[in-house]
């Protein structure tokens, strides 16, 4: 018999395991939340791992969804076993080929981690919408429930398609199930092999494309034979549920584990029953046993086989007691009757009432409703109140449950005490930092505990929506017994907080059950000084609630052990040592052997560090006594000032404070539009340390407020008389120019926007003469000087904004009195790429459209609930959309021909309507020159005039112009996006648009890496990096996306790097936005995903430019009137071997530690690159100028 | 013409070794070592603290940014398998001495105790024939006497003595109050070779950027003054042989240094400067020298000008001095 191996991992993870190894081929692309499947799928080909036919799979990353399920059909067709793994846009993507595959009865099964769909936006998290888009493809939809089921399902549906010849998909909840980790029963490799027959590989072979016995597939079909064809498949589809039955059975008598079409739970006799598919699934079951242990009489269905549905097999299911169904559903499909499961239960019993063959005597009644969109938790009480609605004499049809519909009032009500969760599970929740390795920690202790033979272990993981500073909450339970509990935890027995802020941000204690015990992290203060330093509301909870609480700064103990920030060992350590899920010695014992089977790889010194670490905390640890009355007389801060917009107050602030789930229907915007310059109201203070201005130092050259990714530095410079009124701590310093001595200069830096990233600091070139190292600008400590720059905030923010007109945009030092318009993302700290899109949001902002391919800019851009896109004083700022993530290019492309058509009409209009509103007037506007930044101002103040004459003119053609008279202002049309989108899944998209020769501009923020979804290569990944998908470093050369577009001749094309050479960033974007036609420039925008100090990033630019990795040059097809060489490079030969920027990256030398003869040889061949590269450059800027595309007029 | 000599116990073909630098960095490095001629090769240094700054800054990087954000939970792929510790020293040590046929010497700068014996040991397990203590250490703090600076320096190499059996050599500094007295209680420690003297690390400024800037410069023959009078007065007086480094740029230099008692002479600069078949140069130079000046062998020359040998010892004490200030006023005043 096999022995079975238990073992804890996620529902990716799970299936991925399947699906390797009965394929041969897969054909990847990255997105959330399936990517780990691709990525696992990856690794273990690189690591050699085999398929059960002895084999490695051979794993091919594709450009897009649609090459994905592209390659997977040809792969199909010439006979391999082939799978792919996606998601949500994804899927969508791969629908043509789905069509194809199914309508050629291939054997196929695609894994889906389902996920929402982007429609009012995009939503990462998980629900049943992209399955429910395919199933008009002809693929068979199988569900799974939970982590054992994505991996069981898996194999399932692979023997069941070779079978049926009906391909697959094979989909768990995003997130909820692909990222639960929990403890399953592994399958062993005899196992899987005994459910696939080699008789129907063999088959599937014959089917295949074969030169050696010939036919053709994929022919045109007339009306004479096209839809007898399309009925020929019926035969295989009637046999699919019999097929996939017997193949459950056929598991069963393997594995012991039973599976069916549809599952009843419940009491035999049930007269109230739930269907549904999915992990919802599990919440329902474990609810129905609850209710039936007291009292109640209820059932559930669930759902595997949901497409095609076995009517047979549902009506042999569904009990003859039953009274009333609902079918409950994780999608939405608006403007239906219904939401597909929902109908198809209606049918099946309408046409089984109608056969005669209803299981009852009598029809139930049958409600179909809505849950869980978009992850949104689905718990035992929402359960509950659906069986409450099924007892009603008149339930809600089309209800949904989990929100609060007060517009159509769908919503069923919700008794939220209802809490099921069982005392024998240990239930604990822990509030950490993205950065202080709360998370991984966490992985760890369900490993460590899920090991245990006696313990069963389940954890999911919440992340909020930023990248810079984040908050993780951590849901573990710990169990005698399996854990079917897909829901947060809802009464926590055990609460970590491991950053003491977080008190001041949202309710942490809000889940403690009574008597739990309540873990703080109490730095910067000792545990003894914890309780005084509590808010007087998380005092009182605690005395209410009689927490057990413990102490410690972890912060300080890990410091004192050379650990930085990383605070995780320390806090696992305290949860082992008080939460008693195991016994103190025990639980210290396995930690330790954990952690030197981790590290050991990676030295002895992080081993013996983290050693250390346990033992310290066990000294440190400490219970804080609690008294009998709360002592502080500190309140809660206000989630956003007083001052914020109704719109910020009233639903803004209820995300931020993560209270969004209690905001009700009508709270919301009806079609996905939100307030811009809302993160001016987070104030995050997310770093202890953050830069101090020395005016005495400062050279005002702007540096510092250039590449400030967050926007947090800005400068003004104003009469002297304004500063009667400044606050006494208000820096200023005389204005570093010559014959203004009236004139003051203030750097003002907002520091509770600040992430502490640093770069100001490095690219500060201003030094002290009496200390070396001391800049005009330096980190410090934030909390001695923060009460004082608050008032000089306020007091900055009073001083006139500077007149654009009069600031010089053709340098550094003068684009700093530009203020952002874009501003405190949540982007990573030091991140690259946006001081690009600040830069874009200055020199443009208030006539700028900007669209945003998906990805880190569309997220740290766009991702709820607040936006750093900004207003300006005048309320004009960029206008901001993402549309998906391959057709970036097309939808910007849009904009610009909107802007053409309206102008145009525009034009026309002020023509036709001149002698009314003044013949002077319309010739000004239709002849300005727009160019230089006074031109559009003296333009603007046409508009102005323009609209007042309008509104005086009574002929609906005045309305018309009025509607459209904006565009007599030249747009700036920006298409922005990264090198995922714009060398691969956009590629074609960004090629066409370029050749439409319309006045757009693209700018690729080039990371080398698909960053957004966690570094997966990309095309413009360099030789010798190593990325996801690339793990033994990527063998081809990144693509000279740059010399595709000089070849058409007339676009303009840049390729810059602010780090290295800022001014001439700042005059590519220039020349660019200024050139009348479509331009492209590449932006080095270095990333956490190269592994680097990111503090150091400005260096690595100007690394990646001196060894010619990154050659800075400029194209401008405008030169080519004056017949000159339009190819100007920026940057000087080569200075520095390629090997002296690369090592810096750990993308790069990892490799030397995996592989050092592998890392040796991709160099030398990188080098040899960079070297032939920069030939053919040299050559092109030394041409003549006759030698190029003419300029096109 | 017998050019063979002894060093750390081991017969080497002649006195030309190679020294610990980048030249050594491969097995092909290496190789072209032993081609040009030289007569055993120091490895470059195995830095025990680089190795523990590599080993964190990997760990930390690999984890930067990740389980933070959901959609990407980590940036770079899953790789268990990197090796951040010694093995790609120890592999290059072992392949190096089991593609060339004189002996590799293996080159340690350890910061800790256990690191010293741990790498020591690894290194004699890799198949070095010796290892070179490369002890690199800057008393910055005030507290430490010169006392416990020398104690340091002997318990490193008694500890290392302990723990392996291959012989092993102590790169010196100069920088003690009493070389001699050092000298001897490193011999009495159990060392088999003293290298006099490291040339390490001096900051520079750049006065451009105002920063501290890591800077080494290539040596120059007149380096050579230091160790010539230390070798000259310690041959003869201790146990463990004398390797004489720095300043090797001719033939010349090198002839120098066996006259005052060197058993090995180390090169470099000279090597970095003129490319590796230099070494053939600098051994035929030699050559050539001691046939113009009818030497038979390298051992008669050895020690010759050494201080226990030369007429007047003193000339290697103040005399020394004296004469140099008095030969600077010239023949003519």
């Amino acid at each position: 018999m096999t022995e079975r191996q238990v073992t804890t991992i996620d529902g990716n993870e799970a299936a991925a395991y399947v699906a390797y190894r009965v394929n041969e081929v897969c054909t990847i692309y990255p997105i959330t939340p399936s990517s780990t499947m691709a990525e696992l799928a990856d690794q273990w080909a690189s690591e050699g791992v085999k398929n059960i036919w002895g084999s490695i799979p051979l794993v091919m990353e594709m450009q897009s969804e649609g090459g994905a399920a592209g390659a997977a059909h040809g792969a199909l067709q010439t006979g391999s076993l082939t799978t792919t793994f996606t998601a949500s846009q994804g899927l969508m993507l791969m629908i043509p080929n789905m069509y194809k595959i199914a309508g050629e009865l291939t054997s196929a099964v695609f894994h889906v981690a389902a996920r929402s769909l982007a429609t009012q936006g995009l939503s990462i998290f998980g629900d049943h919408q992209d399955v429910m888009a395919v199933r008009a493809t002809g693929f068979c939809l199988l569900a799974s429930a939970s982590v054992q089921e994505a991996h069981d399902m898996a194999l399932i549906a692979q023997a069941a398609t070779l079978e049926a010849r009906v391909p697959f998909i094979h989909f768990f909840d995003g997130f909820r199930t692909s990222h639960e980790v929990n403890k399953l029963t592994l399958l062993a490799d005899d196992e899987i092999r005994a459910m696939i027959r080699d008789d129907l590989v063999l088959a599937h072979r014959a089917r295949a494309l074969n030169p050696d016995r010939p036919f053709i597939r994929g022919t045109a079909q007339n009306p004479d034979v096209y839809f007898q064809s399309r009925e020929t498949v019926n035969p295989f589809y009637a046999r699919v549920p019999g097929i996939v039955q017997a193949a459950m059975d056929k598991f069963a008598g393997i594995t012991g584990r039973q599976y069916n079409l549809f599952d009843y739970f419940g009491d035999p006799l049930a007269e109230r029953v739930i269907i549904l598919m999915g992990s919802g699934a599990e919440t329902a079951c474990e609810t129905a046993e609850y209710l039936n242990q007291h009292g109640e009489r209820v059932g559930v269905i669930q759902v595997h086989l949901y497409q095609p549905l076995s009517a047979s097999h549902f009506l042999a299911t569904l009990p003859a007691s039953v009274k009333s169904i609902a079918v409950i559903e994780r999608t939405k499909e608006p403007g239906t009757s219904g939401e597909p499961m929902y109908l198809e239960v209606v049918n099946t019993l309408v046409e089984a009432q109608t056969a005669g063959t209803l299981p009852g005597a009598t029809m139930p009644r049958i409600i179909g409703g809505r849950y869980g969109l978009s992850s949104k938790e689905f718990t035992p009480a929402m359960c509950k109140a659906v069986f409450d609605e099924l007892s009603k004499e008149r339930p809600k049809n089309h209800f949904t449950v989990g929100i609060n519909d007060d517009v159509m009032h769908t919503s069923l009500e919700v008794d939220a005490s209802f809490i099921i969760e069982s005392d024998k599970v240990v239930r604990a929740m822990f509030y950490g930092l993205g950065a202080d390795g709360t998370v991984g920690a966490n992985k760890n202790s369900i490993k460590i505990i899920g090991d245990d033979p006696e313990f069963y272990a389940q954890g999911y993981f919440v992340y909020d929506s930023k990248k810079s500073g984040s908050q993780t909450v951590s849901h573990l339970r710990f169990g005698p017994d399996p854990i079917r509990a897909p829901y947060l935890v809802q009464s926590a027995n055990f609460i970590g907080c491991h950053q003491f802020n977080f008190l001041d941000r949202g309710d942490v204690l809000k889940n403690a059950t009574p008597g739990a015990v309540f873990l703080l992290n109490t730095s910067p203060h000792e545990p003894e000084e914890g309780w005084d330093r509590l808010p007087r509301p998380v005092q009182e909870e605690i005395i209410a609630k009689k927490l057990k609480v413990y102490g410690i700064n972890a912060e300080k103990v890990a410091l004192d052990n050379g650990m930085g920030t990383r605070i995780n060992t320390i806090m696992q350590t305290c949860f082992f040592a008080i939460s008693g899920v195991l016994p103190r010695d025990k639980a210290i014992e396995k930690i330790k052997y954990s952690i030197k089977k981790s590290y050991t790889r990676k030295g002895e010194e992080v081993v013996r560090k983290n050693f250390e670490a346990v033992d310290n905390t066990l000294i440190n640890l400490r219970e804080i006594k609690v008294p009998d009355r709360a002592t502080s007389t500190r309140e809660l801060p206000l989630v956003v000032s007083a001052n914020a917009p109704e719109f910020v107050q009233n639903v803004t602030a209820m995300m931020m404070a993560g209270r969004g789930d209690e905001l009700p229907v009508s709270a919301l915007p009806v079609d996905g539009t939100y307030p811009s310059a809302t993160t001016q109201w987070e104030k995050r203070n997310i770093s202890t340390f953050v830069p101090i201005w020395e005016p005495d130092i400062c050279i005002q050259c702007g540096n510092c407020s250039m590449v400030c990714p967050h926007g947090v530095i800005r400068s003004k410079f104003y009469n002297e008389a304004s500063l009667e009124t400044a606050p006494k701590a208000f820096k200023t310093a005389p204005i570093d120019a010559r014959g203004f001595p009236d004139i003051r200069y203030t750097l003002q830096v907002y520091l509770e926007d600040c992430t502490g990233c640093g770069l100001c600091v490095e690219v500060c070139p201003a030094k002290s003469k009496e200390q070396s190292g001391h800049k005009a600008i330096n980190m410090a400590l934030k909390e001695p000087v923060l009460e004082n720059e608050r008032a000089n905030i306020g007091f900055f923010e009073t001083l006139p904004e500077i007149d654009r007109g009069r600031v010089d945009f053709s340098t550094v030092r003068g684009v700093q009195f530009l203020p952002p318009l874009f501003e405190f993302s949540g982007a990573c700290a030091g991140c690259g790429e946006t001081p690009y899109v600040k830069l874009l949001s200055q020199l443009f902002g208030d006539r700028l459209l900007v669209a945003n391919a998906t990805g880190c800019s569309s997220i740290y851009g766009g991702n709820l609930p607040t936006t750093p896109w900004a207003v300006n004083s005048e309320g004009r700022g960029p206008a901001w959309s993402n549309s998906l993530f391959e057709d970036n290019a097309e939808f910007g492309l849009g904009f610009r021909l909107t802007a053409d058509k309206h102008l145009e009409y525009a034009r026309e209009l002020l023509k036709a309507l001149a002698g009314r509103i003044g013949e002077e007037l319309v010739d000004d506007l239709l002849n300005a020159e727009q160019i230089t930044e006074i031109d559009i101002r003296r333009q603007r103040g046409r508009m102005a005039e323009l609209k007042l004459r309008l509104r005086e003119i009574d002929d609906p053609r005045a309305a018309q112009l009025l509607a459209v008279a904006d565009q007599l202002v030249r747009r700036s049309v920006w298409i922005v996006g990264g090198d995922g989108w714009a060398y691969d899944i956009g590629s074609s998209g960004v090629d066409h648009v370029l050749a439409s020769g319309r006045d757009v501009n693209i700018l690729v923020m080039d990371t080398e890496v698909y960053s957004n979804t966690g570094g997966q290569m990309s095309k413009s990944t360099p030789m010798g990096a190593v990325a996801k998908f690339a793990a033994a470093g990527k063998q081809g050369g990144k693509k000279d996306v740059a010399l595709q577009a000089i070849s058409y001749g007339n676009v303009y094309v840049a390729r810059i790097a602010m780090g290295a050479n800022p001014q001439q960033a700042l005059l590519a974007f220039r020349e660019a936005e200024a050139y009348d036609g479509p331009s492209l420039i590449l932006a080095y925008s270095h990333c956490i995903a190269h592994g680097i100090n990111m503090q150091r990033g400005l260096d690595q630019q100007h690394l990646a430019v001196e060894c010619g990795h990154w050659p800075l040059f400029r194209y401008n097809p405008a030169v080519r009137e004056s017949n000159e060489n339009p190819f100007v490079l920026d940057s000087g030969r080569p200075k520095i071997p390629l090997k002296k920027y690369a090592y810096n990256e750990v993308r790069y030398k990892v490799l030397v530690h995996t592989n050092p003869a592998e890392a040796e040889r991709l160099m030398e061949m990188a080098q040899q690159g960079i070297n032939r590269r920069w030939s053919v450059y040299e050559d092109m800027a030394a041409r003549d100028g006759g030698t190029f595309v003419p300029k096109f007029k | 013409m017998d050019l063979t000599t002894t060093y750390m116990g081991m017969k080497l073909k002649h006195p030309i070794v190679a020294s610990s630098s980048p030249l050594s960095g491969s097995v092909a490095g290496v190789k072209r070592l032993e081609d040009a001629g030289a007569s055993a090769v120091v490895l470059f240094s195995l830095f025990e603290e680089q190795l523990k700054h590599d080993s964190a800054a990997l760990e930390y990087l690999m984890n930067a940014g990740t389980e933070s954000f959901a959609e990407s939970l980590s940036y770079l792929p899953e790789i268990d398998d990197y090796t951040v510790g010694p093995d790609t020293y120890l592999d290059l040590l072992r392949r190096s001495s089991e593609a060339v046929d004189i002996p590799v010497i293996g080159s340690l700068n350890g910061i800790t105790n256990s690191g010293w014996i741990e790498y020591a040991q690894l290194m004699q397990q890799a198949g070095a024939k010796g290892i070179e203590l490369n002890i690199y250490y800057i008393p910055a703090d005030l507290t430490t006497s010169g006392r416990a600076v020398e104690e340091r320096y002997i318990e490193i190499v008694k500890a290392v003595k302990a723990s392996v059996t291959i012989p092993v050599a102590v790169k010196l500094s100069p920088f003690f109050s009493a070389i001699g007295s050092m000298t001897k209680a490193l011999d009495d420690a159990g060392a088999d070779a003293l290298v006099l003297f490291n040339r390490f690390y001096q900051p520079d400024f750049d006065l451009e950027k105002l920063e501290v800037a890591p800077n080494l410069n290539l040596s120059t023959a007149d380096e050579i003054r230091l160790p010539l009078l230390w070798i000259a007065v310690l041959y003869g007086k201790l146990r463990a042989s004398l390797g004489a480094t720095r300043g090797v740029h001719t033939p010349i230099e090198i002839v120098k240094y066996l006259m005052a008692g060197a058993d090995a002479v180390m090169t470099t600069s000279a090597l970095l400067k003129n490319g590796v078949d230099y070494l053939t140069t600098l051994r035929n130079g030699l050559q050539a020298w001691m046939e113009m000046n009818q030497y038979q062998s390298v051992a008669q020359m050895k020690g010759s000008m050494s201080q226990q040998n030369v007429a007047d010892p003193t000339a290697f004490e103040r005399a020394n001095y004296i004469k140099t200030l008095e030969s600077y006023k010239g023949d003519y005043i």
